[in-house]
C-alpha cells in the first residue's frame, strides 16, 4: 500500500515535473547532474529497499500463526551465511550510493566554477530583512528581489548577509547555499533556456521569510546587454547611505533597480559585521569552512 | 516594574483569539482535573503514590503520561501549520500571522523532540530496563525522581510561554544570529533556552543513571551477552545521553551568556561564529536521533521475538549493529548543512559516513525479518506497530540516504522534502516503536491489557495518515517549497498540501482512537485482566514477576543462565511437565524511601527558569536558594531505605504466583 | 541499598564471570555512576575548549592572550592546584583509615590552596577587565572568561561541598555514605585538576606563542 502510495507520488511528481517548477524540471547543467544523481541513487536504493518490503510482508502473512502449513521453526536464529549476506548487502549498496555522492560532491561543489567558453558573469548577493540584493560588479548595476542573467553564460555567486542566515536557492539551475553576515559563500551556475525561474531562501530568517523569493530572468544575450544598458541609464543609487536605507527590516518589497554601485560595497558590507582577526581570515580555512 | 522585571501585562497576548482560547480550554480543562482530585481526596495518594515516588516503575509510567500529554499540544501545533501552509496560498494570508506562525513550528519541532519523544524512549527504559535486568531499582532511584521532574519543569515553562510572552520564533534549532537577542529581542528565546536547559539537565542524569545501572546492576549470571535485546538499546542510547548532552548544555549556555551578559560567542559582530553553533548543535543533534530511536529499535526486537515465539534472529549481530550505530553517530554531524560552504573533500566525507551509518540499521533490518521468518507470529497490536514500521522506515531511510549525497541535500535541504524525510523516520521510527512499547509493556504496568480493537484502529488510522500527511511533502519538496513557510503564491502546491491536510487529520483520528483505547480498556479491565503475569508468553525476566510488579520486582534475584532467560526457564518447567513449587527462603528487602526532592527542587528551578526569562533577579536569587537548599536537606537525610519484611514479601509472592501456560 | 544486600549473599566463587556476579555494592555504584557524571563533565568541557580554539584568534582588535596573559601568576595557580590535589589524595588516605585528624588536616590544606588558586584567578580576572578586556570586548575573551571561569566555578563548587562534607564528617564520623561522597570529592577534585592542565596548555602556553 505504502509503495503504492510512494510510487504514485514519485511517479506523479515526476510526470508534473514537466510542468512544474522545481528540483525535476532542471533548467541548467548543474540542475540537471544534481537530479540525474538523485535518480541514479533512488534506483539502486529501490533495487534492495521494495524486496525488502515484499519480503517483510509475505513472511509476517505465511507465518502468521493462523497458518498450519508454516513450519515452526523456534531454533532458527543463527546463520553464519545469513549474517553474511545481511551485513553485505547494505554494505554493497552504500558502495554504490557512496562512489556517486564522493563523484557528485566534487564534480558539483558549488564554488567550482563551470567550464565553459564564454567568461563567467560576476554577480554579488546579500540576504537582507527580508529581500535580496543582487550586485553585478562589473556592471556597475544591482537589482532587489529580482535576478537577470543571460543564457548560457555561467554566473559566478558570491554571497553574504546583512545579518541572518539565509540559504540562496534557484532549485531549477543549481543547489543551495548559506548566506552568512561577514563570510562570503561561492556558488556557480548556468541557465541553458531562456525563461523565469523561481529564486527564493530557504532557510528560515524571521518574519518576513515567506516574502523573501525572488525571479530569476534567464535571457538571450542580446536582451541581456539590453536590460544593463536600460538599468544603468536610469534608477537609484546605490551607496552606502542608500544601502542602509535598503538594510531596514521590509517584507514583500516590490523589485526594483540601481544604476550605478559604489565600488567595494560588497565588501564594506561584509567586514562591517565581520571579526577583524587573522585567523578566520585565512584564505583557505580548515576548521569552520566558509571564507571569511 | 523593576520588581517584576520585564514581566507586566502585556506579556499575556489578550489580543491574539487563538491564543487566549488555548490558555481558557487549558486553564479549565487543569482546573477541572485539579479540583477533581481534590475533592475526592486523591492528593494524598497521588503525593505519596507518586509524586514522592522513587520507584522506576511509577517514574516510567509519569515520563510516559508527559509524553502522551505533550503529544496532544505538539500534534495541535502540527495541523495548525498543515491547516495554514494548505489555506495560504495565492494572496491569502491564512488565519496565523507570521509572529503567531513562527511560534508555532519552533514549538512544534521543541516538543515533539524534547518532550514526546525523549520522555516517551526515557519512561520506557525506567519501567522496563530494570525489569529485564531483574533488579529491583536503578543505581540512583531519588536522581531518578529529580531527572523526571526537572524534565516537568522544562515542559511548565515551555507550555508556560503560551500565556505569558511568547516561544521562540527561530525554528527548534534557533540558529543564531536569528536566535541573538538583536534579532530576537523577546522573552521567546530565552523560554527555549532555559526550559531546554533544566530538561536537558534532567536527561543527562538521567543517563547517568541508566548507564551505571545497566553496567553495574544485573541479575546474578546476566553477563554482557545475556542481556536482552532492549537493554542493549538502553545501553547505547544512554551513553549517548551522557556524551551528547552536555555538548547541548554547553552550547546553550553560550547563547545565554551572548543574550544575557553580551558576550560574543556566537553575534555577528566582534569576532562571533556562527558556525561554530551551527556545529556545535548537530554534535549533539544527530546523536539525539539515535538516542531516541535505539529504543525504539529495542522495542521492535522484544516485539518480533516474543510474537514470532523465537529468539531473536542473529543476537550478537544484533548488538554489534546497536554499539556500531552508538559510535558512528559522532561522525555524521555535518550532513546537517552541506550548504554552509565546506569543501568538497568535507562534503564527501561526512556524505559517505552518513551512508555508513545506514548499514549497521540495514543489518537490524533483515535480523526482524529473518526472526519473523519459521516464527508463528501473533498479529496483536505491537505487532502491527512493528511491521509497520519495517515497511515504512525503508523508505524513510532511502530518502536519508537520498540527503546524505550531498549533491541531492543542496536540492533538497531545508525544504520540505527534508521535513518529510525526518517524519518518515521519527515517525515511524521512533513513534511507532514507542506506541507497540506502549502496548507491549502496558499489562505489566497495570495488570490489564489495553484493547486490540481500537489499537489496531489506532494503528492503520496513524499508518494511513502518515502516508498521506508526509508522501505529498516529498512532491511539494521536489517543486522547490522550503520549509516554514507561513505563505506562499505558488497554486500547484495547493493540492498537495490539501491531501497532507487530510492525512494530519486521519492521524488525528488515531489519537481520538488511542483515548478511546485507554477509556475503553479501563472500563472493561476485568476482562483484560491478567493474572498470570506473562500475558504475552514473553522471554525475558519482566514478565517473571507478578502485574504490576510489587514495589521491590522480584522476592528474590533471579538467576540467569542465558539469553531468555524466562522462556529457558518455562521450556524446562514445560520439560517436566511439572510446576515448580515455590518454597524461597525470604528476607527482609529494603526499598528506596519515597522522596518529595525531586518535586521541591523541580518547583524551585521552574521559579528559578520563569524568573531568568523574565529578568526578575530576586526571584531568580529565591529559586537557587531553594533548590540548594532542597538538595542540601537531601544530603542531610538520615534514611534512605526502608525495609519490607520477610513475611509482607512472601504473602505477596505466594499471592502471584508466577504461571506458567502449559 | 536494598540491591546491596543482595549482593553480599552471591557467593563469588561459583560464578565464572565478574560480568555475571550479579548487582555491585553500593560503594561500588556510587563511584562508578560518578565517574561516568565526571566524563559527562569533561564532554561539556570539551564543547567550551572547542569554542576557545575557534574564537581563540578573534580578537577584534582589543588585547590579545599574548598581551594579557602572565606567565606567572599561572605558574603560581598550577602549582596550587597540584598541590592541592596532593593534600586531597593524602585525605583520601586518612578516610581509608579512618583517621579523623589527618582528614580535617587533609581537607583544611585543600580548602586553603584551592582558595588561593580562585583568589589568584578571580585577581587575573580583575586585572584584564581593568584594562578593558571584559569578555563583552571580543568573541576571543567571551570564550576565554567562559572556559576558564566555568573551572573557576566548578573549583568554587568544589570548596563548597569540602566544607559540607566536613560538616557531614564530624556529626556523622566515617559512615558509609559520608565515606562515599568525600570519595566522590576526591574524584571531582582531580578532575578539576586534569581539566585545569589542559586549560593551562591550550589557554596559557599556547596563547602566548607568536
Amino acid at each position: 500500500m505504502r509503495i503504492c502510495l510512494l510510487a504514485l507520488s514519485l511517479t506523479g511528481a515526476l510526470l508534473l515535473g514537466g510542468c512544474t517548477e522545481g528540483v525535476l524540471d532542471p533548467k541548467g547543467p548543474i540542475a540537471f547532474a544534481e537530479l540525474q544523481i538523485l535518480i541514479n541513487a533512488t534506483g539502486i536504493m529501490l533495487a534492495i529497499v521494495i524486496p525488502v518490503v515484499i519480503a517483510t510482508l509475505g513472511v509476517a502473512f505465511w507465518f502468521r500463526a493462523s497458518n498450519d502449513h508454516a513450519r515452526y521453526r523456534p531454533d532458527f536464529v543463527y546463520s553464519g551465511r545469513l549474517e553474511m549476506l545481511v551485513w553485505s548487502i547494505p554494505l554493497m549498496t552504500i558502495l554504490l550510493t557512496g562512489t556517486v555522492a564522493w563523484i557528485g560532491a566534487y564534480d558539483l561543489d558549488p564554488p567550482k566554477p563551470i567550464a565553459s567558453s564564454t567568461r563567467p558573469i560576476k554577480v554579488q548577493a546579500i540576504s537582507l530583512d527580508w529581500k535580496w540584493l543582487f550586485i553585478y560588479p562589473e556592471l556597475g548595476v544591482a537589482s532587489v528581489n529580482h535576478l537577470t542573467i543571460p543564457v548560457g553564460t555561467p554566473v559566478s555567486f558570491e554571497l553574504t548577509s546583512s545579518g541572518v542566515m539565509n540559504s540562496f536557492f534557484v532549485p531549477q539551475l543549481a543547489g543551495q547555499i548559506y548566506t552568512m553576515a561577514g563570510m562570503v559563500t561561492r556558488l556557480n551556475l548556468r541557465a541553458d533556456y531562456a525563461g523565469t525561474y523561481r529564486g527564493l531562501s530557504a532557510n528560515f530568517s524571521g518574519d518576513g521569510f515567506a516574502d523573501m523569493h525572488f525571479n530569476v530572468d534567464a535571457m538571450p544575450s542580446e536582451r541581456f546587454a539590453q536590460w544593463v544598458s536600460s538599468t544603468s541609464s536610469a534608477g537609484l543609487v546605490l551607496d552606502s547611505k542608500s544601502y542602509a536605507d535598503l538594510a531596514k527590516p521590509s517584507a514583500a518589497v516590490t523589485p526594483f533597480t540601481y544604476h550605478s554601485v559604489a565600488p567595494g560595497l560588497f565588501d564594506t558590507i561584509r567586514t562591517t559585521s565581520m571579526q577583524s582577526d587573522a585567523a578566520l581570515c585565512r584564505s583557505y580555512p580548515t576548521s569552520m569552512r566558509a571564507e571569511q | 516594574m523593576t520588581l517584576l522585571g520585564k514581566l507586566d501585562w502585556s506579556a499575556v497576548p489578550f489580543d491574539q483569539p487563538i491564543i487566549m482560547g488555548t490558555v481558557g480550554v487549558m486553564i479549565v480543562v487543569i482546573g477541572s482535573i485539579l479540583s477533581w482530585v481534590t475533592l475526592k481526596g486523591y492528593v494524598p495518594y497521588l503525593w505519596r503514590e507518586w509524586i514522592t515516588s522513587v520507584d522506576h516503575k511509577r517514574i516510567g509510567v509519569m515520563y510516559i503520561v508527559l509524553a502522551l500529554v505533550m503529544l496532544l499540544r505538539g500534534f495541535a501545533d502540527g495541523i495548525m501549520m498543515r491547516t495554514q501552509q494548505a489555506v495560504a496560498v495565492g494572496g491569502a494570508q491564512g488565519y496565523l500571522p507570521p509572529e503567531h506562525f513562527d511560534q508555532i513550528f519552533s514549538a512544534h519541532g521543541t516538543i515533539m523532540i524534547f518532550f514526546v519523544a525523549m520522555p516517551f524512549v526515557i519512561g520506557l527504559m525506567n519501567f522496563v530496563v530494570p525489569l529485564q535486568l531483574g533488579v529491583r531499582d536503578v543505581a540512583f532511584p531519588t536522581l531518578n525522581s529529580i531527572s523526571f521532574w526537572l524534565t516537568a519543569s522544562g515542559v511548565l515553562l515551555t507550555n508556560m510561554s503560551l500565556a505569558i510572552g511568547e516561544f521562540a520564533k527561530t525554528g527548534w534549532f534557533a540558529y543564531p544570529p536569528l536566535s541573538e537577542l538583536q534579532f530576537s529581542p523577546g522573552v521567546g528565546v530565552d523560554y527555549y533556552l532555559w526550559s531546554l536547559q533544566i530538561s536537558g539537565i534532567g536527561t543527562l542524569l538521567s543517563g547517568v543513571n541508566f548507564v551505571t545501572t545497566i553496567l553495574k546492576m544485573r541479575a546474578p549470571g546476566m553477563s554482557y551477552l545475556r542481556m536482552p535485546v532492549f537493554c542493549w538499546t538502553a545501553l547505547a542510547s544512554n551513553l549517548l545521553i551522557v556524551a551528547a548532552f552536555p555538548v547541548l548544555t554547553a552550547l546553550f549556555a553560550m547563547l545565554l551568556l551572548d543574550r544575557y551578559l553580551g558576550f560574543h560567542f556566537f553575534t555577528v559582530d566582534a569576532g562571533g561564529n556562527v558556525m561554530m553553533y551551527v556545529n556545535l548543535f548537530w554534535i549533539w543533534g544527530h546523536p539525539e536521533v539515535y538516542i531516541l530511536v535505539l529504543p525504539a529499535f529495542g522495542v521492535y526486537s522484544e516485539v518480533a521475538a516474543t510474537f514470532s515465539g523465537k529468539s531473536l534472529f542473529g543476537y550478537r549481530s544484533m548488538v554489534l549493529a546497536t554499539m556500531a550505530i552508538c559510535v558512528l553517530s559522532y561522525t555524521v554531524w555535518l550532513h546537517h548543512f552541506f550548504t554552509m560552504g565546506a569543501s568538497a573533500s568535507v562534503n564527501a566525507f561526512f556524505g559517505i559516513t552518513s551512508m555508513i551509518i545506514g548499514v549497521p540499521t540495514g543489518v537490524k533490518v533483515f535480523n526482524w525479518l529473518f526472526t519473523m521468518y519459521g516464527g508463528r507470529i501473533r498479529f496483536t497490536v505491537p505487532v502491527l506497530w512493528t511491521i509497520g514500521f519495517m515497511v515504512t522506515f525503508v523508505f524513510g531511510g532511502l530518502t536519508g540516504v537520498l540527503l546524505a549525497l550531498p549533491a541531492v541535500d543542496w536540492q533538497v535541504h531545508n525544504s520540505v522534502f527534508l521535513v518529510a524525510h525526518f517524519h518518515h523516520v521519527i515517525i515511524p521510527g521512533v513513534l511507532f516503536g514507542a506506541i507497540a512499547g506502549y502496548n507491549y509493556w502496558f499489562p505489566k504496568a497495570f495488570g490489564f491489557k489495553l484493547d486490540e480493537r481500537w489499537g489496531k484502529a489506532a494503528f492503520w488510522c496513524w499508518f494511513v495518515g502518515f502516508h498521506l500527511a508526509f508522501m505529498p511533502l516529498y512532491v511539494t519538496g521536489l517543486m522547490g517549497m522550503p520549509r516554514r513557510l507561513q505563505h506562499s503564491d505558488v497554486l500547484a502546491w495547493q493540492p498537495w498540501l490539501l491531501v497532507a491536510e487530510v492525512g494530519a487529520i486521519v492521524i488525528f483520528a488515531g489519537i481520538i482512537c488511542q483515548i478511546v483505547q485507554i477509556v475503553v480498556s479501563i472500563r472493561h479491565r476485568a476482562q483484560l485482566r491478567d493474572t498470570t503475569g506473562d500475558p504475552w508468553n514473553g522471554r525475558t525476566l519482566e514478565w517473571s514477576t507478578a502485574s504490576p510488579p510489587p514495589a521491590w520486582n522480584f522476592a528474590v534475584l533471579p538467576r540467569v543462565d542465558g539469553l531468555d532467560a524466562f522462556w529457558t526457564h518455562k521450556q524446562r518447567v514445560l520439560a517436566k511437565q511439572e510446576l515448580p513449587v515455590q518454597q524461597h527462603a525470604y528476607r527482609p528487602i529494603e526499598v528506596p524511601k519515597n522522596s518529595p526532592v525531586g518535586f521541591v527542587t523541580a518547583f524551585f528551578t521552574v521559579v528559578t527558569g520563569f524568573a531568568l526569562i523574565w529578568h526578575i533577579w530576586w526571584m531568580a536569587g529565591f529559586g537557587v536558594l531553594g533548590a540548594a537548599v532542597t538538595l542540601l536537606a537531601f544530603m542531610f537525610r538520615t534514611k534512605d531505605e526502608v525495609e519490607i519484611p520477610a513475611d509482607e514479601v512472601a504473602l505477596f509472592d505466594r499471592a502471584h504466583p508466577v504461571e506458567v501456560s502449559l | 541499598m536494598n540491591v546491596a544486600v543482595e549482593m553480599d549473599a552471591v557467593r563469588h566463587g561459583e560464578l565464572l564471570d565478574i560480568s555475571e556476579a550479579g548487582p555491585a555494592p553500593k560503594r561500588i555504584i556510587a563511584g562508578f555512576g560518578f565517574w561516568i557524571f565526571l566524563l559527562s563533565d569533561i564532554v561539556m568541557f570539551s564543547a567550551l575548549f572547542a569554542a576557545y580554539a575557534v574564537l581563540a584568534k578573534a580578537s577584534a582588535g582589543g588585547l590579545t592572550g599574548g598581551q594579557l596573559f602572565d606567565q606567572r601568576n599561572v605558574a603560581m595557580e598550577t602549582a596550587l592546584l597540584l598541590l592541592s590535589s596532593y593534600s586531597c589524595g593524602m585525605m583520601s588516605l586518612a578516610i581509608n583509615s579512618q583517621r579523623y585528624l589527618a582528614t580535617f588536616l587533609g581537607a583544611v590544606v585543600t580548602f586553603l590552596l584551592g582558595a588561593a588558586f580562585l583568589a589568584l584567578e578571580l585577581n587575573e580576572f580583575q586585572g584584564m577587565i581593568a584594562l578593558g578586556a571584559t569578555p563583552q570586548r571580543s568573541a576571543f575573551l567571551s570564550a576565554f572568561f567562559a572556559l576558564v571561569g566555568s573551572h573557576g566555578l566548578h573549583v568554587t563548587v568544589g570548596l563548597a561541598w569540602l566544607v559540607l562534607m566536613m560538616v557531614q564528617l564530624s556529626l556523622r564520623g566515617f559512615q558509609d555514605a559520608v565515606v562515599r561522597r568525600l570519595h566522590c570529592f576526591s574524584l571531582f577534585w582531580h578532575a578539576l585538576d586534569i581539566i585545569w592542565v589542559l586549560i593551562f596548555t591550550v589557554v596559557y602556553l599556547m596563547g602566548v606563542l607568536p
